[in-house]
């Protein structure tokens, strides 16, 4: 250990910023090489690469100004539901990254949550701004997300919720009763990643025809396109070429 | 012989009237043999007064109408997806193209969305964020001309539409004096612009904004007082604040309430705090009260304007870009003898001098930068309200993810509740009131 090093760990290492965040970091994904080609032998050197995709942790008290406040309400509002359930508390976990807060809400206590952050006026987010899928493919058994991201013009704050669903099991409740506005954006997510929102007045697609078969945005599905010739030289579509990954 | 285009087919709903221009004479007739008042109109998806690909499906009785429906997604075109198959920075090729009436919201919120991933907030050059600013305010103008001119165009007032068009030549013709491009820029990159602006441009500003000032009073003139005008916006398209923030609409419709939200003030982004401007309210909750705000922010955003010119001039040689090689764009562009180009000293440069920079040049342009694992959220004040935008990143060269919450889309769901109950000769001023840009809507 250099002098440095030590006198770093001596001080606690407070002279660098200040970062309430992760304290370890989520592995999602596991990928080898650089190119992303799989279709022939590596001639690259670059093959035997193993990269883990690790996304931003759990995050542990204090979360830094008035993210606690938001924490300590909801913990207060949620009261019985988070002692009396026996398969854990309905917020899963807390991360604190990049100056905002996701609170990761277990999929059966979300429209409980909902409601409690819209209603409790020292929570006051009246305002959903939007849901949002996301696609993990390699988180196995939490492969669907949908993000929802709230702002209380009350108090100026806005925090995320996530949510996370297995592929084989794609059910998250429906916000629509809480927030109305949800009612399009539950149906975009449903279109593009197939969650179902459970007791959404009429989950339909939005985006794409009725009868198209698939959803687009996960990322098992392919973005297709046609391979364009230009002098002789075959270029790809843009999902099979050689790209940096 | 009868047109097939315009045929008569019998449902289980009853008889199914394809009514394609003038041929209202079979639906007139049929109507008036049964005793039944009632009737479901398709409107759109390619209708003049729809505003775009917006297809509305009206249930009728008589001239009232009972229920609305939105049908939407005919625009769809995978933005979304496809920017997960570019790099960072070609990203903003893409997201332009959503809201092609206000492109530079596009690319600012997403841009602004990686910037928080990178964690480079702090390191962009003032230059680039006053750039950035001027350009949107030029923008908001362009936007709210066309929202005034297409809306007074639907409800037959077609002088606000030449003049509305008029006026936003002039923004056109400054975007392609500072971009390059009248639409689909591409012009703000993570880490600043793509360009420093051109010589005179500022004089260029202040001649539109002078400009600007004489032919505002024209539409308040036009518009204000008119009987006619007046007579269809006052009172139509009503939604209070809780039905607002129920629904999630935001901007003019929200500020119509009376209620002063405009993030611009409330969560300022790239040194909104420093510039004078006042946030546009009406308390009217009607069609109106949005044309009214519209007028008076483009009043706003010439005050914005006129102080960014008078930080530009004392910013004259600053950079424009980030100082952090590795996210820096490496080229300049210049105006070459067909109009384009990269600047040839830094292709004298590459290919002549340094293989290091040939070599940096290369893998940032093919390659592109890596972005730390992570999730962001960026949102700005956009012509028509929220316009925000989720990325995550897996710590590679592309988005991971990227969404967009376009305000077209959510404050279209207000369609049903500010229509039904109304004349179906409303819907068209609720349209127009609402001002989706059908781009956004389905990107």
């Amino acid at each position: 250990m250099t002098d440095n090093q030590s006198e770093d760990a001596a001080r606690g290492r407070d002279d660098l910023p200040a970062t309430p965040e992760s304290t370890q970091l989520e592995v999602v994904e596991v990928r080898d090489g650089m190119f992303g080609a799989e279709d022939s032998g590596d001639t690259s050197g670059y093959g035997r690469l193993r990269r883990t995709i690790a996304l931003p942790g759990p995050s542990s008290r204090p979360y830094g100004g008035w993210f606690d406040d938001v924490a300590d309400s909801l913990e207060a509002g949620l009261g019985d539901l988070a002692t009396s359930v026996p398969d854990g508390h309905p917020i899963e976990k807390v991360v604190v990254d990049r100056g905002e807060i996701t609170f990761y809400v277990r999929r059966k206590h979300l429209r409980a949550v909902a409601q409690l952050l819209r209603d409790d006026p020292a929570l006051r987010f009246e305002f959903c701004s939007g849901v949002s899928g996301v696609h993990y493919p390699g988180e196995t058994g939490r492969e669907l997300h949908a993000v929802y991201h709230l702002l209380s013009m009350t108090h100026n704050r806005r925090i995320r919720l996530e949510v996370a669903a297995p592929d084989a099991d794609p059910h998250i409740p429906s916000v629509v009763p809480v927030y109305p506005t949800a009612d399009w954006h539950e149906r975009e997510t449903y279109d593009f990643f197939g969650i179902i929102f459970d007791g959404h007045p009429a989950l339909t697609r939005i985006q794409m025809p009725d009868d198209w078969p698939g959803h687009p945005q996960r990322k098992d599905y392919p973005l297709g396109g046609i391979s364009v010739e230009y002098k002789g030289a075959t270029i790809p579509p843009p999902d099979e070429r050689r790209s940096y990954r | 012989m009868s047109d097939p285009y315009a045929t008569t087919t019998e449902s289980s709903a009853g008889t199914v009237y394809t009514v394609t221009g003038q041929d209202w004479d079979t639906v007139v007739a049929g109507v008036s043999q049964g005793d039944e008042e009632h009737v479901v109109v398709n409107m759109g998806p390619q209708h003049p007064s729809t505003h775009g690909v917006l297809r509305l499906i009206l249930e009728l009785d008589g001239e009232t109408v009972t229920d609305l429906r939105c049908g939407v997604g005919y625009l769809h075109t995978g933005i979304e997806k496809n920017m997960e198959f570019r790099t960072w920075t070609q990203g903003v090729t893409f997201c332009t193209r959503m809201d092609y009436v206000a492109p530079l919201f596009n690319e600012a919120v997403y841009v602004m969305g990686v910037e928080k991933l990178l964690e480079i907030e702090d390191d962009i050059p003032e230059k680039a964020l006053v750039m950035r600013v001027l350009l949107m305010e030029l923008n908001r103008i362009a936007s709210h001309l066309v929202a005034i001119a297409t809306g007074g165009m639907e409800i037959g007032a077609l002088t606000v539409m030449t003049i509305g068009f008029r006026e936003r030549e002039m923004v056109l013709d400054l975007f392609e004096t500072i971009t390059g491009l009248r639409m689909n820029h591409a012009f703000i990159r993570p880490g600043g612009v793509a360009q420093d602006l051109p010589d005179g441009t500022l004089d260029q500003v202040r001649d539109f904004v002078k400009i600007m000032r004489k032919r505002l009073p024209e539409y308040a003139a036009l518009c204000n007082a008119n009987p006619i005008f007046k007579g269809r916006l006052v009172g139509t398209g009503y939604l209070d604040r809780a039905g607002c923030l129920a629904l999630g609409a935001s901007g003019p419709i929200l500020r119509a309430t009376g209620y002063p939200w405009d993030l611009r003030r409330d969560q300022p982004y790239w040194g909104y705090e420093d510039y004078d401007f006042d946030v546009v309210t009406w308390d009217s909750s009607d069609a109106y009260g949005r044309f009214r705000i519209r007028l008076q922010e483009m009043w706003e955003s010439l005050r914005i304007i006129e102080q960014c010119a008078d930080r530009l001039d004392g910013l004259e040689g600053a950079p424009v870009v980030v100082a952090d090689k590795k996210i820096a764009w490496p080229a300049q562009l210049s105006v070459g003898e067909d109009g384009q180009g990269n600047s040839a000293e830094h292709i004298k440069h590459i290919m002549g001098e340094s293989m290091e920079a040939l070599i940096h040049h290369f893998k940032l342009v093919t390659e592109g930068f890596r972005v730390p694992p992570g999730q962001a959220y960026s949102a700005i004040e956009s012509p028509r309200g929220e316009l925000a935008c989720h990325v995550v990143s897996d710590g590679g060269t592309r988005p991971f993810r990227a969404h967009f919450r376009d305000p077209s889309f959510v404050n279209l769901q207000c369609m049903s509740v500010m229509a039904e109950g109304g004349m179906v000769a409303d819907v068209v001023v609720v349209v127009a009131s609402i001002d989706p840009v059908l781009g956004g809507v389905d990107r």
